[in-house]
C-alpha cells in the first residue's frame, strides 16, 4: 500500500483508524469481529491498466487520506467520479456536525486504504443485523480511491441567515455563490450544497461504494441534495498522464496545472496567508454541470469545430502551429491577415494571457445521464476546478462565458465549496474551522 | 439481578406484565384494589389514578356478552396489559405492573371493534424494580404485541363492514370518507398479515402488482379505483392506460368485492385470535423496520393509494405501527447495555422528528392533505426523516436479541 509519488505529505499508508462517535459506533463498529480488508492485498498487481487509461495509476494504488492537503486535488486524476452535495438536516447542531465530520473522516481513511467502512464491514457483523458496509466493493482493489470533503457557503450561514454552527464569522470572505454568468440555465437540482464529497477512483464501483456508505453514515444528519457520476477524466493533472478527450472529441486539459509543477500549484491551488487561518493549505472547489448540445456540435464541419476550440482535433495542437504542448501564438495570422487562432475561440478566451495570468486546476469528468425524452444524449462535462480563490474562477468564467464554444453549451448546475486542508491522523477534516 | 437490567428498568421504561400466570400477585398494602364495572357500552374504573407498581383491578362484567379489559400506553395504541375473556356475570381479579406514566383504560365488547370507555389513567410515584428476568420481559413483550395485533384486527372488522356496506350500496361519498380511516387498522399491523401469505395480496394488492402476479385483483385498492374512477387518459402508477383491462364495477361486482374483503379480514381475525398464534421477539422488531420499509418503498413514491391520494394516512399508520412494535421491545434493548440505550435514544429522537414532520400535513383523525399536493421538496424532507429513523431501527433486532 505504498503511496505513489504525489504532492501529498509523505505518510505511511498503514495506519490505525481513529475512533468514531458514539452514534457512529452503533452502526460502524461492534466489538470483537476482526477487520475485513476488502481486496487490500498490498503489493500485488491485480489488474493491468487498459490502453484507454494508459498512464493512469495501477488499480492497486492507494493514496494516503491524511496529509497536509486533502487528496483528490493534485492526485493524478482517476478515471471515474462520484460527486455528492449534501444538505445538513434541520436538527443538526455544532456538536452533531463535528461528530459527522469525525465519522466521515474515520470512514474515509478506511475506504481510501481499500478497507470496508468499519471493522465489522460487509460480512463481520451479527448475521441478524444489516451489514455496516454495503459490500459492493468486496474483492475490488483500492483503485486509487480518494475522498475529498468541502464546505458550501450555506454551511456558514443558512438560507435563513442563521449562524447554526457558530462559524459564520469564520466564513472565508470569497466563499459565496457564484455570480450569474451569460448562458447560465442553472437548475436547483444540480446546484449548491452545504457539504460535498468528491470520490474519485479508477473503478466506478469503488467511487459509488464510497459515496453510498458515506451517505448512509450521514442519514439523519445530512442527506444527499444531488449527486453526479462521471467517467473519463477530462483533464490531466500529471505530466505522466496522457491528455484525455472530452465528449466534443477534443483533447481537454492540455494546459492544465500539473502536480509536478509545484511552484505553480502553490501559487494557484492552495489558499495561503491572504485567507482565513483555517483554510491555509486548503483550496476552493467549483463544480459546473455543463450540458453539451451534442447533436448540433456533431453536425459542425471539423474546421469549424477546430476554429471554435482553437486547437486541431487530432493532435490537439494550437491552430497557430506546433504540437499539443506548443504555446498558442495568438499573433500569428493567415494569408488574409486573419489570426490563425480565432479571438473568440475557447483557447484564446481561457488562456492565462487573457485572464490576468490566472490558472485553474481542472479536474472534471464527462457525464452521460442517459438520454432525454427527445432521444438526445443527456451528456456533457461535469466541470470541477480547484483554485486558491473563488474569484479566480469567476474571472476565467467571465472570459469564456461568451466564447465561440458557449453556443454548444448550457450550464445547468453550479456549486462552490471551501475545501479545508488535509487532516492529520487523529484529527477530523475541518477541525481547524471549529477549534483553532 | 443484573445491575444493568435494574438500572434500565428503573429509568422510566415502561414494562407491564400481562401474563397473569407469571405476575407475582403481591400488591403493596396501600394499593387498594380498583374496581372496573363493565357493561356492553361502558367501562368504569373506580379511580383514574394509582401508585406505581402492582395495580390490582377487580373486573365485573355486568353485560350480555364476553368482554375484555385493556390498559393502553399514552399513544392509546400499544397495549401494556389486558385481561381477556371476562364472561357475563363473572368477577375476576387482574394485576398489572405499571411504572409511573400516563395510560388509558378501556374495555372491548365481544373483544372486537373500537375500545369502549377509553379513559385516562395516571400512575405516579416511585417505580419499584419490576422484573429481574429477561425471559419475563420477553414474554411480556410478546404477549402485549399479540394483544395489540388482535386489537387492531378486531377494530378492522367493523370498520371494513361499514366501508364495504357503503360501497356496495353505492353510497360513494360515505365510502370515500371511510377509505383511509379503515385502512389505518390494517396498515398498523401489515407485516403480520403479510406473514399469512395469500391474505395480503387479496386484501391490499395494487392493480399493477396483481396484474404482474397474474392474480384476480380484489381488496381495498380495487374498491378504491371504483370510488375514485380515473379520468379519461389517466395512467396507472406504471404508466399504462388506466382504463385498459378495467371498467367500473357493476352492482354485482361491487357486492362480490365487498363480501370478499369482509371475508378476508374475518379470516385474518381468525388467524390472529387462534390460540396458537404468536410472534417472536425478532418478529416484533423486524415488524418495526418492515413497516418503515413499507413507507420508504411504497408511500414516499405515492404509489400506494394512487387514486385516492390518501398515502399520508397509510404512512402515518405504518409509523404508528412501527412505534408500537419498537415500544414493545425498547426496554429489552435498553437492558442490553449502553449501546442498546444509545440506540433507543436515537430511535426515539427520530420517531419524534418524523411525527412532528407528519403533523404538518394533518393527522389520522382529521385526515391528511392529498399526496399529490406535496412537492418534491416536501417528499424529500419526509424521505430524509424516514431514512434517519430506518437506519437505527434496522439495528434493533440484533440489539434486542443480544447479538453483537
Amino acid at each position: 500500500m505504498d503511496a505513489p509519488t504525489t504532492d501529498d505529505a509523505p505518510d505511511d499508508g498503514d495506519r490505525p483508524v481513529r475512533g468514531v462517535s458514539r452514534r457512529g459506533l452503533l452502526g460502524l463498529v461492534s466489538a470483537g469481529a476482526a477487520g475485513l480488508a476488502a481486496g487490500a492485498a498490498g503489493g500485488v498487481a491485480l489488474a493491468s491498466t487498459s490502453p484507454l487509461t494508459a498512464g493512469a495509476p495501477q488499480t492497486t494504488t492507494t493514496y494516503p487520506f491524511y496529509g497536509e492537503h486533502q487528496s483528490g486535488i493534485t492526485t493524478p486524476a482517476q478515471d471515474r467520479l462520484h460527486f455528492a452535495a449534501f444538505t445538513v438536516s434541520a436538527s443538526l447542531d455544532r456538536a452533531g456536525l463535528i461528530e459527522l465530520l469525525s465519522d466521515w473522516t474515520a470512514a474515509a481513511a478506511r475506504l481510501t486504504a481499500g478497507l470496508d467502512v468499519s471493522e465489522d464491514g460487509a460480512l463481520g457483523g451479527p448475521d441478524i443485523a444489516p451489514p455496516d458496509d454495503t459490500g459492493e466493493a468486496l474483492d475490488l482493489p483500492p483503485s486509487g480511491l480518494t475522498i475529498t470533503f468541502g464546505f458550501g457557503p450555506t454551511l456558514f450561514t443558512g438560507q435563513d441567515g442563521v449562524d447554526r454552527f457558530g462559524i459564520a464569522a469564520r466564513r472565508p470572505p470569497g466563499l459565496e455563490r457564484l455570480p450569474r454568468f451569460a448562458g447560465d440555465a442553472l437548475r436547483p437540482e444540480w446546484s449548491d450544497g452545504d457539504l460535498c464529497i468528491q470520490a474519485c477512483a479508477d473503478d466506478p464501483q469503488v467511487a459509488v461504494h464510497a459515496i453510498r456508505n458515506l451517505s448512509r453514515i450521514a442519514f439523519g444528519r445530512a442527506s444527499v441534495a444531488w449527486s453526479q457520476l462521471g467517467f473519463g477524466r477530462t483533464s490531466s493533472t500529471s505530466t505522466a498522464q496522457k491528455t484525455p478527450r472530452n465528449l466534443f472529441g477534443f483533447k481537454d486539459g492540455t494546459a492544465n496545472l500539473k502536480l509536478e509543477d509545484r511552484s505553480a500549484v502553490d501559487e494557484w491551488v492552495w489558499a495561503g496567508g491572504e485567507d482565513v487561518d483555517w483554510m491555509r493549505g486548503g483550496s476552493y472547489l467549483v463544480t459546473r454541470k455543463i450540458r453539451m448540445i451534442i447533436e448540433v456540435w456533431d453536425r459542425q464541419q471539423r474546421l469549424e469545430q477546430e476554429r471554435v476550440i482553437g486547437r486541431s482535433k487530432g493532435e490537439g495542437a494550437p491552430l497557430s502551429g506546433g504540437t499539443e504542448f506548443s504555446e498558442p501564438d495568438f499573433a500569428t495570422t493567415g494569408a488574409a491577415g486573419e489570426p490563425l487562432i480565432d479571438p473568440t475561440s475557447h483557447v484564446r478566451r481561457a488562456h492565462p494571457s487573457n485572464v490576468g495570468g490566472i490558472r485553474l486546476l481542472r479536474r472534471g469528468y464527462n457525464y452521460v445521464d442517459g438520454s432525454d425524452p427527445l432521444g438526445t444524449l443527456d451528456a456533457g462535462l461535469f466541470f470541477i476546478s480547484f483554485q486558491r480563490s473563488v474569484g479566480n474562477f469567476v474571472a476565467v468564467q467571465e472570459a469564456i462565458a461568451t466564447d465561440a464554444l458557449a453556443e454548444y453549451l448550457k450550464h445547468i448546475g453550479s456549486a462552490v465549496f471551501a475545501v479545508p486542508p488535509g487532516a492529520r491522523e487523529n484529527e477530523y477534516i475541518g477541525r481547524r474551522l471549529f477549534e483553532s | 439481578m443484573s445491575r444493568r437490567l435494574l438500572a434500565a428498568l428503573s429509568g422510566g421504561g415502561l414494562i407491564a406484565l400481562a401474563l397473569t400466570g407469571c405476575v407475582p400477585n403481591t400488591p403493596t398494602d396501600d394499593a387498594a384494589a380498583l374496581s372496573v364495572s363493565i357493561t356492553d357500552d361502558t367501562c368504569a374504573v373506580s379511580a383514574d389514578a394509582a401508585s406505581a407498581g402492582a395495580v390490582t383491578f377487580t373486573l365485573s362484567n355486568e353485560g350480555t356478552d364476553v368482554n375484555e379489559f385493556e390498559i393502553l400506553a399514552e399513544d392509546k395504541l400499544r397495549i401494556v396489559g389486558e385481561k381477556e375473556n371476562v364472561a357475563p356475570g363473572q368477577t375476576v381479579g387482574y394485576v398489572a405492573q405499571l411504572p409511573a406514566g400516563t395510560y388509558f383504560t378501556a374495555c372491548k365488547f365481544q373483544q372486537v371493534g373500537a375500545p369502549v370507555g377509553l379513559a385516562e389513567f395516571t400512575v405516579s410515584g416511585e417505580s419499584a424494580a419490576i422484573s429481574d428476568d429477561e425471559q419475563e420481559l420477553t414474554d411480556a413483550a410478546v404477549t402485549n404485541y399479540v394483544a395489540y395485533i388482535r386489537s387492531q384486527v378486531g377494530e378492522l372488522i367493523p370498520a371494513v363492514q361499514s366501508f364495504t356496506d357503503a360501497y356496495a350500496a353505492g353510497d360513494d361519498d360515505l365510502a370515500r370518507s371511510l377509505f383511509a380511516s379503515t385502512r389505518v387498522f390494517y396498515e398498523r399491523v401489515e407485516p403480520t398479515a403479510e406473514a399469512f401469505g395469500d391474505l395480503d395480496p387479496k386484501i391490499d394488492f395494487r392493480e399493477v402488482d396483481a396484474v404482474a402476479d397474474g392474480l384476480d385483483w380484489t381488496g381495498f385498492h380495487r374498491i378504491e379505483k371504483d370510488l375514485w374512477p380515473p379520468a379519461p387518459g389517466a395512467l396507472n402508477s406504471d404508466g399504462s392506460d388506466a382504463t385498459v383491462d378495467w371498467a367500473p364495477s357493476t352492482a354485482e361486482q361491487r357486492t362480490a368485492f365487498a363480501d370478499g374483503l369482509v371475508a378476508d379480514v374475518a379470516e385474518l381475525h381468525d388467524l390472529v385470535t387462534d390460540d396458537a398464534f404468536t410472534v417472536s421477539l425478532g418478529d416484533i422488531s423486524n415488524g418495526a423496520i418492515a413497516l418503515l420499509d413499507e413507507v420508504a418503498s411504497g408511500k414516499i413514491t405515492g404509489e400506494e393509494d394512487w387514486w385516492s391520494g390518501t398515502d399520508l394516512t397509510d404512512f402515518a399508520a405504518n409509523v404508528q405501527g412501527a412505534k408500537v412494535a419498537f415500544g414493545n421491545v425498547e426496554d429489552i434493548a435498553i437492558a442490553h447495555g449502553e449501546d442498546g440505550a444509545a440506540l433507543v435514544d436515537d430511535i426515539t429522537t427520530q420517531f419524534a422528528a418524523l411525527e412532528t414532520l407528519l403533523a404538518e400535513y394533518g393527522s389520522i383523525e382529521d385526515g391528511f392533505v392529498a399526496y399529490g399536493e406535496l412537492d418534491d421538496g416536501d417528499k424529500k424532507e419526509l424521505s430524509d426523516a424516514v431514512n434517519a429513523l430506518a437506519e437505527p431501527l434496522s439495528r434493533l433486532t440484533s440489539t434486542v436479541l443480544g447479538v453483537s
